[in-house]
């Protein structure tokens, strides 16, 4: 083996599909539509398979939940170069808006979700504003700041509910809705994000993270094009926070919980980051494997622990890039 | 009739004065240097001009108007882009993708960039366009490379396109010459006369003073940012502070 070293070749189909030849053949057509196929045909399915067993159910609601986090923290992240832990302070803000919007205004449920996501984005970008300036880890300390100040001020001020909280929100109605209503669209955020960092928009959004002195010198406002990403990921956060309410039917100071922040980053990392579908895949893995810990009692954190770091070992480079990968090329041993 | 005009700008680093009331004239469609020692000031300079560094007095006027409180993209949007002398392309990015960004730019929208490609047809194809009157071979795999992958040269034409990408009126290119081989850089002058051809007014920072010469209308040269001489090349290069700048003087 001392003398080898592995190769790697792009498939021919793969090269085949890139360009439009790729609408010639079924064959060809099925290698680009069918993963796709297959995983949204799951994913439709999942809620009527999972009727037998209703709790998993609910665990597969909070799934979809981190997914939005984990996918609004892969694109700040990984496509516009803003490391953002503010994925607790999305989903407080967005959960309170839709508790006043809802029991205070009586605004519907279904239509309460989405306009406290936008209310909420709003404020988030708003608040975040005089942060853009800040790259990196400094970000990332002020972001998850915020969360923690809002619990203190509610705390201390009995605003909002105090530490009791809002009650009295409505639940989602229907049977399905609650579960297709966050499927849909988390399905909307993946497949219109990943069509968006490919457009020239998104391209810009890119070039903000390789380094921001060129977009400046191309004569493009870079804090305004960082406003716009952290509106776009915050509208995502917030809508999760807001259907989480409704979930619980009860917006208090749990939904500053630090859990929010983190665990979407664990998600983003065992999914492998700059996919995004990286982000659905990891949450994916790690909601259900703490669900499923629990039968270990007190010892579940330190398996979740082990987990977690062999998948951060063993596969550093995400699920996600090594399934694709695995996809679209094949490997082999050659002499040096 | 000039384009931009340089009043008075000073410059302070925590007491050390970078710049001491630096003034010039460009005039419209021509190629102006400026040379000067390390550290005399130069890149400080171009850095002030295109609103990177803020400067503690002076102005700068283009076309008349002052622009001397702008931020950097909207001096940039107005016409005055800038090259820099440590590349910075977008290494993630494909090279002809490098283009896609200031095709997209307010200023190649509104006013259609170069050859009309930020607002008609399809910004690919016209990337691809830009890079081969840039020097990139088009049929070969060169354009479609990563930006990361590709060796100085290229890198320095890429800096020049994203420039022209956008249609400047005035292209602030801060030492494009160095780091090249003869070779490339002789690949690179037609560029620069082609450029100037299309009635792009040049200001070009350069330590490579045979070669800026020859390109060259006018020059200023810079020591201990002070300006000392301007002129046509061969009086600038004669002038005895600018050979004591550059060589040393013999008095004690």
């Amino acid at each position: 083996m001392e003398n080898k070293r592995i190769e790697r070749i792009d498939r021919g189909i793969k090269v085949r599909t890139e360009g439009i030849y790729s609408i010639v053949s079924m064959r060809e057509m099925m290698y680009i539509a069918g993963p796709r196929i297959i995983f949204l045909g799951i994913l439709f399915l999942l809620p009527l398979i999972l009727e037998a067993a209703p709790y998993w159910k609910r665990v597969m609601n909070i799934m979809f939940i981190y997914s939005l986090l984990a996918i609004s923290f892969d694109f700040l992240a990984n496509y516009t170069g803003l490391v953002c832990l503010g994925g607790a302070f999305f989903i407080g803000i967005g959960g309170y808006a839709t508790a006043i919007l809802n029991s205070v205004l009586h605004i519907p449920v279904l239509l309460s979700i989405p306009l406290a996501a936008i209310i909420g984005a709003v404020v988030c970008t708003l608040l975040l504003l005089p942060c853009l300036q800040l790259r990196g880890v400094y970000f990332a300390i002020i972001t998850l700041m915020f969360p923690l100040l809002f619990t203190r001020v509610i705390e201390a001020t009995n605003i909002l509910g105090g530490t009791n909280g809002i009650t009295g929100l409505e639940s989602i109605p229907g049977h399905f809705t609650e579960n297709y209503y966050i499927m849909i669209v988390a399905l909307i955020a993946l497949f219109g994000l990943r069509r968006f960092v490919n457009l020239d928009a998104g391209l810009v959004m890119r070039g903000v993270k390789d380094n921001e002195q060129s977009i400046r010198a191309s004569g493009i406002n870079v804090t305004w094009m960082k406003t716009q990403a952290v509106f776009i990921s915050s509208l995502i956060g917030c809508f999760g926070g807001a259907y989480l309410a409704h979930l619980y039917v009860w917006a208090g100071l749990s939904l500053f919980a630090l859990d929010f922040s983190i665990i979407p980053i664990a998600a983003v990392a065992i999914g492998g980051g700059g996919t995004i579908f990286g982000a659905i895949a990891g949450s994916f893995i790690l909601v259900p494997l703490s669900e499923f810990l629990r039968f270990f009692g007190s010892f579940r954190i330190v398996l979740y622990c082990i987990i977690l770091t062999a998948f951060i070992v063993f596969k550093s480079e995400g699920i996600m890039t090594y399934i694709t990968r695995k996809y679209h090329q094949f490997e082999r041993w050659v002499d040096v | 009739m000039s384009i931009l005009t340089v009043d008075g700008i000073s410059k302070t680093f925590k007491g050390l004065k970078a710049l001491i009331s630096v003034s010039f004239d460009v005039k419209e469609g021509e190629i102006y240097g400026i040379i000067g020692p390390n550290g005399s000031g130069k890149t400080t300079l171009i850095n002030c001009i295109t609103g990177f560094v803020k400067y503690d007095s002076g102005n700068v006027f283009f076309k008349g108007k002052n622009i001397s409180k702008w931020p950097p993209h909207k001096i940039a949007r107005a016409g005055v882009t800038r090259t820099f002398q440590i590349m910075r392309p977008y290494y993630s990015l494909p090279a002809y993708k490098n283009l896609i960004i200031p095709l997209w730019a307010p200023r190649a929208r509104k006013l259609g960039g170069w050859r009309g490609g930020g607002k008609h047809g399809d910004r690919n194809t016209v990337a691809v366009d830009i890079l081969e009157e840039l020097g990139f071979e088009r049929d070969s795999r060169v354009p479609y490379k990563p930006a990361s992958a590709l060796p100085t040269g290229y890198l320095k034409r890429l800096e020049l396109a994203r420039c022209i990408a956008m249609r400047p009126e005035i292209i602030l290119c801060d030492e494009i010459f160095s780091g090249l081989s003869v070779s490339e850089i002789a690949g690179l002058m037609p560029l620069i006369e082609k450029l100037k051809i299309e009635g792009i007014t040049l200001i070009m920072v350069e330590h490579r003073l045979k070669e800026l010469f020859q390109v060259a209308d006018r020059v200023m040269a810079l020591a201990f940012g002070e300006k000392i001489a301007e002129g046509k090349s061969y009086e600038v290069i004669e002038d005895s502070r600018v050979k004591e700048a550059y060589l040393g003087s013999e008095e004690v």
